[in-house]
């Protein structure tokens, strides 16, 4: 069966929404919640895990030309099922093991047959964590939006 | 004649241990750990991370462990461990107005869309020590309330419209964006490179230059536009994935300088702008960076270049701090041989000097007389 452009267009939109959680996601977590699915911890490493440096860009003025202002952290890895399924990984940060795994996870999504059960138990969680974060992170912020009034002067 | 000397093996040795032990301090006192670096001098780590040029907080944590709290060693760490590492490529462009925003305020607009959010910040403090705090208090979690959601528009956006206020800085479409990391300083330097400098110049000197303009050398009248702090999303292109592929989230903060100007032969009068973006909770930087940064645009903007503020090769060329330390702290170590040779070059000359100025015979002669 060939997948037409749009409903690939639409694996891919989620590919990214999962490989995106799996990159944010703290690397203890993201073990336990392996652990728990059961998801196969060997793996033939085509790359890495590897860790090297991105330039970071920001805009002038923020939203005028790109320029570089510094670098950071990252961590890859490529791994190959023995089904033959690759996985990628890429991740801020050093955690080595985390690459590794979110590589296997994202291999095992790309399987139709296990994509529901990887969402459910590890894409899902770990999204629903990050929101619950920002959430209130997000309140505890806006606790400290100034509310202006206007004072009233006069004789009465 | 040249003769090698060596020696000091020993000595080096027993130093590197003593600071060892120096650098753990009284052993009944419990060792700091990174975790509590992180996160209880986070924004120690913050700048670390920021003139370090390297986004890592367990990496700049360490450093600052190992060099017993000296920063300017802590970067000099950093920087000397990121030349270790490959190069994976150059992220998209990070979009600030898509920020997850922890702290945003603007000095020139009371009700801007999305408020002003005071967020985690020593502003409105007393400055008054808390002895308290020696004896780790409980403190309570913080307040919260139902954030609104409302967008929260960049400040250039507001005045757009009436054209007043110049808009982001737009370099021409062939110019290929500069990376001082890979390319030899050249000046006079494109404007993405100049910020890439200022980004991890030294916070001390580029606040002093940012106060001098201020003070009056190299004026530019400015208003902070805005102020955010908060978390953005790092994206990259990979060949082997046909999308950008999410690396996760930094903190950043960013200042948006509006400087009043009264016009030039080269531009009219409006709102010109300076920008500074940095890593980590840094507003001092940020601002000081942005003052920087129009400053030294004076020379695009038909400016007259009177202050040290505002030449380029003057401010680039002193405020890198690893650059500064290592080329100052250089002076202690041996110079036996350059001194000899100077001062054999002084003893010549004071010879000849006081031959010189000895009085002849006549010229006492003169005198008793």
């Amino acid at each position: 069966m060939k997948m037409d452009r749009r409903q690939e267009r639409e694996l891919e939109a989620a590919r990214k929404v999962a490989m995106a959680a799996l990159a944010t996601a703290p690397g203890d977590e993201l073990k336990r919640l392996c652990v728990a699915a059961g998801i196969p911890n060997e793996a033939e490493m085509l790359r890495g895990p590897e860790t090297g440096l991105v330039s970071v860009r920001g805009r002038i003025g923020g939203g005028g030309a790109p320029f570089n202002f510094g670098e950071a952290t990252v961590t890859r890895a490529t791994v190959r099922l023995p089904g033959g399924e690759i996985g990628h990984a890429y991740a801020l940060g050093r955690d080595k093991e985390k690459a590794r795994l979110s590589a296997i996870t994202d291999a095992l999504w790309q399987n139709p047959e296990r994509r529901a059960d990887i969402e459910d138990k590890i894409i899902a969680p770990l999204r629903a964590a990050q929101a619950a974060a920002d959430e209130t992170r997000r309140a505890e912020t806006a606790a400290t939006k100034v509310d202006f009034f206007t004072m009233v002067r006069g004789e009465d | 004649m040249y003769v090698a000397v060596k020696g000091g093996e020993a000595a080096i040795a027993n130093a590197h241990r003593l600071l060892a032990d120096r650098r753990r301090g009284d052993r009944s006192v419990p060792a700091l750990r990174i975790d509590q670096i992180v996160e209880q001098l986070a924004l120690g780590v913050d700048r670390v991370m920021s003139e370090g040029s390297l986004y890592d907080r367990e990496l700049a944590a360490l450093a600052i462990m190992q060099s017993r709290g000296d920063l300017i060693e802590a970067i000099f760490l950093v920087r000397a461990y990121r030349t270790t590492l490959p190069r994976f490529g150059y992220t998209r462009p990070i979009d600030t107005a898509a920020m997850q925003v922890e702290r945003r305020v603007s000095a020139t607009y009371k009700d801007l869309p999305g408020g002003q959010l005071l967020g985690p910040t020593f502003d409105y403090t007393h400055r008054l020590l808390d002895p308290e705090l020696a004896a780790d208090p409980e403190v309570v979690e913080p307040e919260q309330r139902e954030a609104d959601g409302q967008r929260m528009a960049r400040v250039a956006e507001i005045l757009a419209h009436e054209g007043l206020i110049e808009a982001d800085g737009e370099l021409p479409e062939d110019h290929l964006t500069g990376d001082i990391t890979r390319e030899p300083l050249e000046f006079p330097l494109a404007r993405d490179s100049r910020l890439q400098a200022l980004s991890r110049g030294d916070e001390g000197f580029l606040l002093a230059l940012g106060y001098s303009t201020q003070r009056g050398y190299g004026r530019s009248h400015p208003f902070v536009g805005e102020v955010r702090i908060g978390e953005v999303e790092l994206e990259l292109d990979v060949p082997e994935l046909p999308f950008p592929v999410t690396l996760g989230r930094i903190r950043v903060t960013e200042c948006q300088m509006v400087n009043q100007f009264k016009g030039s032969a080269k531009a009219p009068p409006q709102f010109t702008r300076g920008y500074g973006l940095v890593f980590g909770q840094s507003e001092r930087k940020a601002m000081a960076m942005s003052l920087c940064d129009r400053a030294l645009r004076a020379g695009e903007l038909g400016e007259d270049i009177t202050a040290p503020a505002q030449d380029e090769e003057f401010v680039i060329s002193h405020s890198d701090n690893v650059q500064a330390t290592g080329f100052v702290e250089h002076l202690k170590l041996p110079h036996y041989v350059d001194f000899q040779a100077e001062l054999d070059l002084v003893r010549r000359m004071r010879t000849e000097h006081d031959k010189r100025n000895q009085p002849t015979d006549t010229d006492q002669r003169e005198a008793a007389e």
